[in-house]
């Protein structure tokens, strides 16, 4: 009987998924295309080598991890809507935390995605599991690394799809069962963040990365990232869904990302303060990104890009006035989302190879084909947003649920994406 | 030399050997066209770690490797996977006071080890430093090419793999494809890599280098005598990285690095550290001896001196 349950809400959601709009269709049939093109472009690497890359044995690391090492940060946030919403039980979060935890599964896929676009040789994946291969666990952070973020995006996942099934056989979901794994999910969060700073700064051969402040200054700057494209999507969410998603919870958020904002500024304050005063020739990596060194300087209008917008964000999210005006809000969502995107990949991790430990300065810039198939990724995680939120979405309003037989799936919502006037015609709540 | 616990151990065996049949059987099942090539891929694919391999195993895979090697090159090539000596622990002196900074080690080192030579990867970096200046990597010149070295002003460093008695890049490594032998050599399983990069980014020296594309290796260039952990040539996607032309040294002890060899001032000095009676145990006892990076705690088993 449950497998029977299990594969009607199955089939149920193949259905749902291939049903949409006309915008539904030309949404998804865009973010194919852009995956299509970002596969042709792994294909070429893969047949070519990392060569096609501009990445090189000074530079190592490239625009693939920089782009990882931002989603960390933005699977991480997730957790800053579980917190209130579990822990304090406030409501018009809670509601939409489910969304939350679907952003993280996407930005988790899109990591593992960047992470193997960038390895050498993927065929070897094998060699990372445990008992199979060797992983080399507790001694490599990496291992660390994808033993957490594994961990993590299977936890979201449960919770989400757990959440969500029992919603759509219109009951309640088990507080005894869910409580516990949603508490377990904020360590989480922060472990896959610091793990992931720990992969940087546990590298003694790196100054710029070798600094203990690396680890607060991630999780600072993910509770801004990350919160600041969950304000965006909820706005687009309500407009385009029958999701209801109530302004003080977008309020909320917003104040929580000027509190991780300043936490972050001042972070970086300090760094820059004990570099530039002890001026030791540990230096050289953080002139290279702020002033530029010896006439290399490809990076500096970027740092200095991101740093404008991240204290202009700061102040508009500070101001109550500009905090809770939707124009001045997103523009600050924006700043954020860029400035961070700057700040905690290419920022990050480019000056922590340049110069190179002996000394010689290689300026990284990505090719084309590193921008096309992190296109594909980026795109490939919103497809999986779009159809995650495609279930979800009609679950939280009560237009995708069980039929009275309890297997059969009942579907109320043809449409997904539709416009506001279009809303307010017909309710299905009412 | 291999692990023989974590090989001996019957849960461990057991898994993965079951893993690897099923996996086998389904591959299989897909029957490529050419079955002599496609055996072998599969093989390769399957190949278990250096330090995981029973005898019989490692010498099935070597002489695949030869096989494949030798065809693709068109000449008889050896793989060995001659073991460490016991009693043995190598160190590197190099004499600033004497190199002049021609990088003729640079090249004998492509040519003994089979690097690639499109693109070009170099296990040695001759650094070209000022004299008033000292040893500051941060003013270093990578690429001098003047007609006739030495300058004027100028002394010449070269940078190697220091074979750290606490290598970084080894602890950092996922999947443990490279390790320390006992002979201190730091070594790859270019079989096992891969390719994350995570060890170039750890070492202090700049001492690891990746295939960025499929090595461009002559035929005619090609050195057929070659060590499994050493100077077999590289597929593409993986990290190599010196290894004191651990060919050489073990097959034919006494033998020196193709470096020490070539050098045209004798600046390389190359010997076993276990040896009270070596030059080079003499020349960290009696001259003016450094390591470099020493507050980074890799304790370098190579040492920078000045003889004069």
């Amino acid at each position: 009987m449950p497998m029977k349950m299990i594969w009607g809400f199955f089939k149920g959601t193949l259905t749902l998924v291939s049903k949409g709009s006309r915008a539904y269709y030309a949404w998804v049939a865009c973010l194919l295309v852009l995956v299509g093109i970002g596969a042709l472009a792994y294909i070429y690497q893969m047949e070519n080598g990392l060569i096609v890359t501009a990445m090189r044995d000074q530079v190592a690391w490239g625009f693939y991890i920089s782009n990882f090492t931002f989603l960390v940060g933005v699977a991480a946030a997730a957790v800053l809507l579980v917190i209130p919403a579990y822990v304090y039980n406030w409501k018009p979060i809670k509601e939409i935390a489910v969304l939350g935890e679907m952003l993280a599964v996407s930005a988790m896929v899109m990591c593992l995605l960047f992470v193997t676009v960038d390895i050498g040789r993927p065929d070897r994946f094998w060699h990372l599991i445990p008992k199979v291969g060797i992983l080399n666990f507790p001694q490599s952070m990496l291992a660390w690394d994808v033993v957490v973020l594994n961990i993590y995006l299977v936890l979201n996942l449960t919770i989400a799809v757990y959440i969500l099934y029992n919603l759509y056989h219109k009951r309640e979901p088990n507080k005894s069962f869910t409580t516990p794994l949603l508490l377990f999910s904020i360590p989480a969060a922060v472990s896959i963040h610091t793990v992931t700073a720990f992969l940087y700064n546990g590298l003694a051969a790196r100054p710029f990365w070798n600094a203990s402040i690396l680890a607060p200054r991630f999780l600072a700057s993910a509770f801004c990232s990350g919160p600041a494209f969950m304000i965006i999507l909820f706005q687009i969410i309500r407009k385009y869904t029958r999701i209801e998603i109530k302004n003080e919870a977008i309020f909320k958020v917003a104040e929580l990302i000027a509190y991780s904002m300043f936490i972050n500024l001042f972070l970086l304050g300090a760094e820059v303060f004990k570099e530039y005063y002890s001026d030791t020739v540990h230096l050289a990596p953080l002139q290279y990104l702020l002033q530029g060194l010896k006439g290399h300087n490809d990076l500096v209008p970027y740092i200095w890009t991101a740093m404008i917008f991240n204290v202009s964000a700061f102040f508009l999210f500070l101001v109550p006035q500009t905090r809770e005006n939707y124009v001045t809000l997103n523009v600050g969502c924006v700043l954020i989302f860029i400035g961070v995107y700057i700040e905690k990949g290419m920022g990050l991790v480019i000056p922590g190879q340049v110069p190179d430990v002996l000394g010689e300065i290689y300026e990284y810039a990505p090719t084309g084909i590193e921008l096309l198939v992190t296109l594909g990724i980026w795109a490939t995680g919103l497809l999986v947003y779009t159809l995650l939120l495609r279930v979800a979405v009609p679950i939280l309003t009560g237009e995708f649920f069980v039929g009275e037989d309890g297997r059969t799936a009942v579907i109320i919502d043809t449409e997904f994406i539709r416009r506001a006037d279009h809303l307010a015609e017909k309710s299905y709540r009412d | 030399m291999p692990n023989r616990e974590s090989r001996d151990n019957p849960a461990f065996r057991m898994s993965r050997r079951k893993m690897m049949k099923g996996v086998a059987a389904v591959l299989g099942a897909l029957a490529l066209p050419d079955k002599d090539a496609s055996a072998s891929v599969w093989e390769s694919f399957f190949q278990k770690n250096f330090r995981e391999m029973s005898k019989p195993e490692l010498e099935k895979v070597l002489a695949r490797l030869e096989k494949e090697y030798s065809k693709t090159y068109g000449k008889a090539v050896k793989v060995r996977a001659t073991p460490h000596i016991e009693g043995v622990s190598y160190g590197y002196g190099l004499d600033l006071s004497r190199c002049i900074g021609c990088r003729r080690c640079v090249y004998g080192c492509v040519q003994e080890n089979n690097q690639s030579r499109d693109p070009q990867i170099h296990y040695i970096r001759v650094l070209q430093l000022d004299k008033e200046r000292g040893v500051d990597l941060e003013h270093a010149e990578h690429y001098y090419n003047p007609s006739k070295v030495p300058e004027k002003g100028h002394f010449y460093m070269p940078v190697q793999c220091h074979q750290c008695e606490n290598p970084p890049c080894v602890k950092v490594c996922p999947v443990q494809a490279t390790w320390k032998e006992r002979d201190g050599i730091v070594v790859v399983d270019y079989n096992w890599c891969i390719g994350c990069r995570y060890c170039i980014a750890a070492c202090p020296y700049g001492a690891r280098h990746f295939n960025w594309k499929k090595a461009g290796l002559p035929a005619a260039e090609m050195n057929p005598e070659t060590h499994y952990l050493g100077n077999r040539p590289r597929p593409v996607g993986v990290v190599e990285k010196c290894t004191f032309c651990i060919q050489r040294v073990r097959n034919t002890p006494g033998r020196y690095p193709a470096c020490v060899e070539v050098c045209p001032v004798g600046a390389r000095k190359f010997g076993n550290l276990l040896d009270p009676e070596s030059e080079i145990r003499y020349i960290i006892e009696n001259k003016r001896v450094f390591i470099l990076k020493e507050d980074l705690n890799t304790r370098p088993k190579f040492y920078y001196f000045y003889a004069t």
